[in-house]
């Protein structure tokens, strides 16, 4: 156990600063402003897989609804916001002035009572967090209690995506509907338009991501994450060593959609936007495959997925407006056939081993030591 | 069903050879114009545009994939078929017109990620885009944030103006109004059921129409249901409609939902010769997908027709056909995006200058004679003088246009009375 009483192993660890290499100092240093706030776009699709790998790549438990947490965090920020961009003042061409223009449009003529909240911002902040940990909560208990799991959760969660998506749509008085909630202005007062705040918002999104990549990183080495592993490799033995599995289930699926909620959140402070088609099941299915393409054992792995898998997705798209689709798919089916276990896969079978024999050759020294590591790491060694 | 899959398969790869082999010959057989002849650069482009002694940059923002490309298309064609020809007359300002194409994936906030990529990295001079209001919602902001030009082709709900966008479509009252008042006449309805999808356009367009026929009409507006996006049952609507028996069908479902529709009025005996249904979501390019024989007796509600007899649509349709092909057929929208470029190269001849503050100043008031519908006159609000047209739909997937009014109607987004 030498390792595992370590925060990062060695290869985490050069995984871990080449990330913050990248994100704090390179990407700032060589990006325009708004190749920038797309990478913070790219980034908050990170957050989703930093729940996914808790979820599907530990916890063995397959959502195809993750768009439903990403949604619902995004439209609770979303909500603040629009309410503050819709003051009197800028809404005085309004039938009704001082309530979001697509209320206005149809024809409601006061701010709904599930609105209220949304005008403070504490209240929103504790709303990301708690609407979907709490739907989370609520769908995991009524699943994993009674044992219903794989295909059908993953066929469930897809269902759940849908619904809410029609649930929006349909409601678009309370919603903004199709269109989505647009126009989003200011944070208590601070413009979230201009490029400044476009790059603080970059950090504080980096920020973030960090915070998360480090909770998701202690979570899966604490004794919980060792037990995620051990109920998917097999479920039963662990019931019947006394512990509840749907319990743990639960939590690992209340983790990743807090994640993906506050993934969401920032997605409407950069883009200025929130919208259905983030909601329903093709989006949230792109999240399963920005996590798949990325490797779903690896929380580094996800966060590399969404940023390469949507900078393929951009620059195909702006070299080849009508053929782009076809080159992504081509994408996709080559990494799932090819490397299984994604690009962090590709890493540690291909990268890393060629590093260590580099390392081993400079430093006879501490190669011993790493390959006492290692055999501590896989369980008996005789 | 059957149609639709073949059309999507066989018209963007057809297009593609079409476009290669039409490039090739005609790059090299053109004479050289005189680009570049016009007033310097430094006095036509003060705040940084793309525009050089030679080249102005514009953009094209449709959906060229996903499910909006069908109807996005047409518009695509139309607004490069009118670049080109404005190229071929020498330009804007005796400068070329470069073209940066955007795909917006039917995807809102692709498109103003995109509008703003056009914006902030192309620094185009003005972009002809969007299609449905979403996109156009979502592009808003950022078309007055960083203060550029959009044409936006699409005939929508109203409810906006905006100084850096000129709506070449009609909004709601100037396609609707007229188009109730000549089918209540002619048909002597007292009864209107309304079907749509479900989304801000129809909403409002049904609103705008119930108010019409329950406050100035003093008529009956017996049902009104609404569907989701692509939604493909419609029995239990169909039903109703037996039951409830309405004068009138009004309608304003989109995109592939109409195929389903209309296959299914038909196949519960509901005859579109008996039965009158007006809409105002079908142009030629949705029947191309629904078919001719399922929807032939319809009547709809639009500004054009690629049926209309007079000198400049028979001239639009021939090159547009020429350029895209003999099957290609030209909606109201296709029409509507063709104006665009157009109106442009005339706001920025009239203003001396490609700057998006005096292009929008000098708008209201530009014309255009060789607009396809007639003669068109850019509104103080930055929408379209039009008129209204009611065309029948005919078995071989055009209209005959039965009614049109006598004079242009004035664009009032933010109608009074009817909100």
């Amino acid at each position: 156990m030498i390792i595992n009483s370590r925060f990062f192993n060695r290869s985490e660890l050069i995984g871990f600063v080449a990330l913050a290499a990248l994100l704090f100092v390179i990407l700032p240093l060589s990006l325009d402003v708004f190749r920038l706030n797309l990478v913070a776009k790219y980034l908050t699709y990170a957050f989703v897989g930093i729940g996914l790998v808790l979820c599907w790549g530990y916890g063995g438990i397959l959502s195809l609804g993750q768009g439903v947490f990403f949604g619902l965090g995004g439209y609770c920020m979303a909500m603040f916001l629009k309410l503050e961009a819709s003051s009197v003042e800028n809404t005085k061409i309004q039938s009704t002035p001082g309530i979001p223009d697509f209320m206005d449009w149809n024809q409601i003529t006061s701010l709904p009572l599930f609105w209220q909240p949304f005008h403070s911002l504490t209240l929103t902040i504790l709303a990301i967090i708690l609407v979907p940990g709490l739907f989370a909560l609520i769908i995991g208990t009524a699943m994993f209690k009674r044992r219903v799991g794989g295909t059908y959760f993953a066929i469930i969660t897809q269902a759940v995506a849908a619904i809410l998506t029609i649930l929006i749509v349909g409601q678009q008085g309370y919603t903004g509907g199709i269109n989505g909630m647009t126009d989003l202005r200011t944070l208590k007062g601070w413009d979230i338009r201009p490029d400044h705040a476009k790059v603080m918002l970059y950090f504080f999104e980096v920020f973030l991501l960090f915070g998360c990549i480090l909770l998701a990183q202690f979570i899966r080495l604490t004794k919980l994450g060792r037990i995620l592993v051990a109920m998917r490799e097999q479920e039963d033995r662990v019931r019947f060593s006394g512990y509840s599995v749907a319990n743990f289930k639960i939590f690992a699926f209340c983790m990743a959609a807090i994640f993906a909620a506050i993934g969401g959140a920032m997605f409407a402070l950069n883009v200025g936007f929130m919208s259905p088609s983030f909601v329903g099941i093709v989006p949230s299915i792109e999240m399963v495959i920005y996590t798949a393409v990325g490797g779903r054992m690896s929380i580094f792995g996800a966060v590399w997925g969404s940023l390469l898998v949507n900078v393929a997705k951009t620059g195909l798209s702006e070299s080849f407006p009508q053929l782009w689709l076809f080159g992504l798919g081509g994408l996709f089916i080559a990494v799932v056939l090819a490397f299984p276990n994604g690009l962090s896969g590709i890493w540690a079978d291909y990268v890393q081993p060629r590093i260590d024999r580099l390392l081993t050759w400079r430093k006879p020294k501490p190669a011993k030591a790493w390959t006492d590591g290692s055999v501590a790491d896989g369980a008996p060694a005789e | 069903m059957s149609d639709e899959i073949k059309r999507g398969l066989q018209s963007p790869l057809r297009r593609k050879l079409l476009m290669g082999a039409a490039a090739l010959p005609a790059m090299a057989l053109l004479p050289r114009l005189a680009f570049g002849a016009g007033p310097p650069t430094a006095a036509v482009n003060t705040t940084g545009l793309a525009v050089t002694d030679t080249e102005v940059t514009v953009g094209i923002l449709h959906s060229a994939t996903g499910t909006m490309a069908i109807s996005e298309t047409g518009s695509i064609q139309a607004e490069k078929l009118a670049i080109e020809q404005i190229n071929a007359m020498g330009g804007v300002l005796s400068r070329k017109i470069k073209i940066i194409q955007e795909d917006g994936a039917s995807d809102w906030p692709t498109f103003a990620e995109k509008a703003k990529k056009l914006l902030v990295n192309d620094k185009v001079a003005s972009i002809m885009g969007c299609w449905t209001s979403a996109s156009r919602k979502a592009v808003l902001p950022v078309m007055e944030q960083y203060n550029g030009m959009l044409y936006y082709p699409t005939f929508y709900e109203g409810l906006e103006q905006s100084k850096n966008v000129i709506y070449t479509g009609q909004e709601a009252t100037q396609q609707i109004l007229a188009g109730i008042d000549w089918i209540t006449k002619e048909k002597n309805a007292k009864s209107f059921y309304f079907i749509g999808s479900d989304y801000i356009w129809p909403r409002t367009s049904n609103k705008i129409a119930r108010k019409h026929i329950e406050n100035f009409l003093k008529l009956k507006v017996v049902g009104e249901e609404y569907f989701p996006l692509g939604h493909t049952q419609f029995n239990s609507v169909i039903n109703k409609l037996k039951l409830t028996k309405p004068d009138v069908i009004f309608t304003d479902v989109v995109g592939g939902s109409n195929v389903a529709f209309y296959k299914q009025l038909k196949a519960a005996g509901i005859d579109l010769s008996k039965q009158t249904l007006l809409t105002i979501s079908v142009t030629e390019d949705e029947i191309d997908g629904i078919g001719g024989e399922n929807i032939a007796g319809a009547y709809a509600c639009m500004k054009y027709f690629q049926s209309l007899k007079n000198e400049n649509n028979e001239k639009f349709v021939a090159a547009f056909k020429k350029m895209w092909g003999d099957k290609t057929v030209i909606g109201d929208v296709t029409q509507a995006a063709y104006l665009g470029p157009w109106l442009w190269k005339a706001t920025v001849e009239k203003a001396g200058s490609f700057d998006v503050d005096k292009v929008a100043a000098a708008s209201p008031g530009i014309e255009f004679k060789g607009a396809p519908e007639g003669y068109v006159r850019i509104h103080e609000n930055h929408h379209l003088w039009s008129k209204t047209r009611v065309g029948k739909a005919k078995l071989d997937g055009q209209f005959d246009m039965v009614f049109e009014t006598a004079d242009l109607i004035q664009p009032d987004p933010f109608p009074k009375g009817y909100q």
